[in-house]
């Protein structure tokens, strides 16, 4: 087991966003996590690292308890996060920017996983010193699913990595995320509106709810599922 | 978030014109109440008088002036570049590599430049006193608005109380050689921690602000500071400050008259003038500039430097990437304060007096006002314009009461003409990465 989560509720004051989450990610799995605007899912995975820190509940990830670590110390552990809206640092350059994402890990690792990284999203060697500021939108989010690999993690989070894309990058990150998981055997957890997408490349889903989950099961049955499709997919409202 | 970056382009002649005008405008602004305007001893009582022909052509003189620098500038620019693209069949990544190289070139030898004539200076002026001190005071303020650089440009944390370190600096040295006899550089260390753990003091409680909440605490901070100096009369001897503060020394002789003991003029058997202590410490204040600079941009290349500026670009990314935020914040107030420390050092050893009155929120705006018009984050903007704010009242000294005003007018029309500040390109911090299989 790579991440379980039981019964997680974490609040903003008043605002009570999860509410008794349980959840688990396997080893080599991609895991999906589908709902609407404001159901939790960005809380959820923040709250992983402990912002907002859970309120009760518990956080296992890979074997060990997460739930009071400092939120600086639990990506050392190995989970890395590529923050919905991106987030990359603008007026640094590429490079700059993959280098912060190794900030703490072992610095001899460098030279070998950006190669690893130019190889994987080509756009980013020949960008090395330009200002990230300056990619478009799909570049940015090829940057900062590198950045958050340049630590080597064990299991990675995706919010929303297709939000705001040209169809082409929307293919695109979902193809990276296909590859990552087949020939890296990477662990992911992705969160997504884009569930048509989001459920193909799953091996299991969830469906949250007012920070509950509502929903669980493979890929292919949330597909199929008839509530899932008037909601989410078939032009539902988000 | 925008992104500044200015694409490297040759500008076209009604460009150049434009900018020239902008030029000749700041000109025209500043100069009406410098030297448009000037006041005569009329029968015991000033009065104003205009010179409107010189203010003419101080402003033409701005425009040509102003084209001539970006022609120059365009010039070294294709120069430089002409030697690289001389090379060919370079790859995608060793172009950009280039381009990164030619970016920074003529940023680099302006900065040489600059260190030439800040060295040369006092061969040109060794008599004129009014010169080496004016070149000191911008020294110093250059010292300091690197110094604040670390907290505002590279960790993005608006500092208003900036002059608090500066006063910790000052007033240690200060106590430290009146009280207890120690010298300039015995006390420069412990002056600097002392300043660093202000800073540590000071970043504790403000770790959660941003932005405009932040601005307030630390103008509080530097306000608390200065009254403290004022009223506790025991310790820094109240608004009167600390008189008879010692002058540096150079290995325990110092610039007294001939036949005292340890005068350096008798230990040199040179004539003894007091020009030599100013001398002196201009080149004291430009060696310990000279080195917060080295500092500095050490700093940003280290992986705690980095930080800083990933902290100010995007705080909730760094804590994704298990960047401990706090420790970067204090390690920035910290290490900005001590710098602050050490200048106020200087200061207080130049002076030979120091009193609350230098180290009012004034201070702080100016040093702030050094930082943001040089472009954030940029060591040779902070050069700039600390020539430009310290020179200009200078220069405007009849109407020392305008000196703010001046300044404002200043700062706005920089804000509109270069909103990202006089120099707003960001110099990488890393620049080669040496790859296999690239010759
Ligand atoms: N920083 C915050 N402060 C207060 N409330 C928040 C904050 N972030 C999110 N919320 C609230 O928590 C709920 C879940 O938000 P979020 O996790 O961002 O949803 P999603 O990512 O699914 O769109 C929403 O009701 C939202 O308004
Ligand atoms: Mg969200």
């Amino acid at each position: 087991m790579m991440l379980q989560m039981t019964g997680v509720h974490a609040h903003y004051g008043h605002v009570h966003a999860l509410r008794g989450i349980d959840l688990s990610v396997q080893v080599g799995e991609v895991v999906t996590l589908i709902g609407a605007n404001g159901a939790g899912k960005s809380t959820l995975m923040t709250s992983l690292f402990g912002a907002p820190r859970c309120s009760s509940g518990q956080i296992i990830f890979d074997g060990e308890d997460i739930t009071r670590l400092p939120t600086h110390q639990i990506s050392h552990r190995g989970i890395a996060l590529v923050p919905e809206g991106r987030r990359i640092y603008p007026r640094m350059t590429i490079l700059e920017n993959l280098q912060m994402g190794v900030s703490y890990a072992d610095p001899s690792n460098f030279e070998v996983d950006l190669k690893r990284m130019e190889a994987l999203f080509p756009i980013l060697e020949s960008r090395r010193h330009q200002a990230a500021g300056t990619l478009s939108g799909g570049e940015q989010q090829m940057l900062a699913i590198a950045r958050a690999l340049m630590s080597r993690p064990k299991l990675l989070l995706l919010d929303e990595p297709s939000l705001g894309l040209a169809p082409l990058y929307i293919r695109k990150v979902f193809e990276i995320i296909q590859e990552l998981n087949r020939d890296y055997g990477m662990t992911i957890l992705l969160v997504e509106q884009n569930a048509n997408h989001a459920l193909k490349v799953a091996h299991r889903a969830y469906v949250l709810q007012h920070g509950e989950i509502v929903l669980s099961g493979t890929g292919q049955e949330l597909l199929s599922d008839p509530a899932v499709r008037a909601a989410y997919l078939d032009g539902g409202s988000h | 978030m925008t992104a500044i970056v200015h694409a490297h382009h040759t500008p076209t002649l009604s460009e150049r014109l434009k900018d020239a005008s902008a030029a000749a405008f700041i000109a025209l602004i500043l100069g009406i109440p410098m030297i448009g305007m000037t006041t005569v001893d009329q029968g015991g009582f000033l009065a104003v008088m205009t010179r409107w022909p010189q203010l003419a052509l101080f402003v033409g003189l701005t425009f040509a002036g102003r084209i001539l620098f970006s022609l120059a500038l365009e010039t070294i620019k294709r120069r430089s570049q002409g030697r690289k693209s001389g090379k060919s069949a370079a790859s995608a990544a060793e172009a950009a590599n280039a381009a990164l190289k030619r970016g920074t070139k003529p940023e680099s030898v302006i900065g040489w430049l600059a260190v030439g004539i800040a060295v040369a200076l006092p061969i040109f002026f060794s008599e004129d006193r009014y010169i080496i001190d004016i070149a000191t005071s911008v020294l110093i303020y250059i010292m300091l608005g690197w110094g604040l650089n670390v907290v505002v440009g590279l960790a993005g944390l608006l500092d208003l109380g900036y002059v608090a370190f500066y006063a910790v600096g000052a007033y240690t040295y200060a106590l430290l050689s009146t009280q207890f006899g120690w010298g300039f550089w015995e006390a420069l260390p412990v002056a600097g921690g002392l300043a660093a753990l202000f800073g540590v003091l000071l970043g504790w409680p403000t770790l959660r602000l941003r932005g405009d909440y932040l601005a307030i605490v630390t103008l509080g901070f530097g306000e608390i500071i200065r009254l403290l100096l004022v009223n506790w009369t025991e310790l820094s001897g109240g608004p009167n400050g600390i008189t008879s503060i010692p002058r540096p020394s150079v290995f325990g002789y110092a610039f007294l008259p001939p036949d005292t003991e340890g005068s350096i003029a008798d230990l040199l058997g040179i004539e003894f003038s007091p020009m030599h202590r100013l001398l002196f410490l201009y080149y004291l204040i430009l060696l310990l500039a000279l080195l917060t600079n080295l500092f500095v941009t050490a700093m940003r290349r280290l992986p705690l430097g980095r930080a800083w500026e990933a902290v100010r670009e995007d705080e909730i990314a760094c804590k994704a990437m298990g960047i401990n935020v706090t420790t970067v914040k204090l390690s920035a107030f910290a290490i900005g304060a001590m710098l602050g420390g050490f200048a106020g050092v200087f200061f207080a050893a130049r002076q030979g007096f120091i009193s609350p009155e230098s180290f009012t929120f004034s201070e702080s705006a100016i040093i702030l006002a050094i930082v943001v018009l040089g472009g954030m984050g940029s060591q040779l903007g902070v050069v700039l314009a600390a020539l430009v704010l310290v020179m200009l009242p200078e220069l405007g000294r009849d109407f020392a009461e305008y000196r703010m005003l001046l300044f404002g007018f200043a700062m706005i029309v920089i804000m509109v003409w270069r909103p990202g500040g006089i120099l707003a390109n960001r110099a990488p911090t890393l620049i080669h990465v040496p790859t296999g299989d690239k010759a």
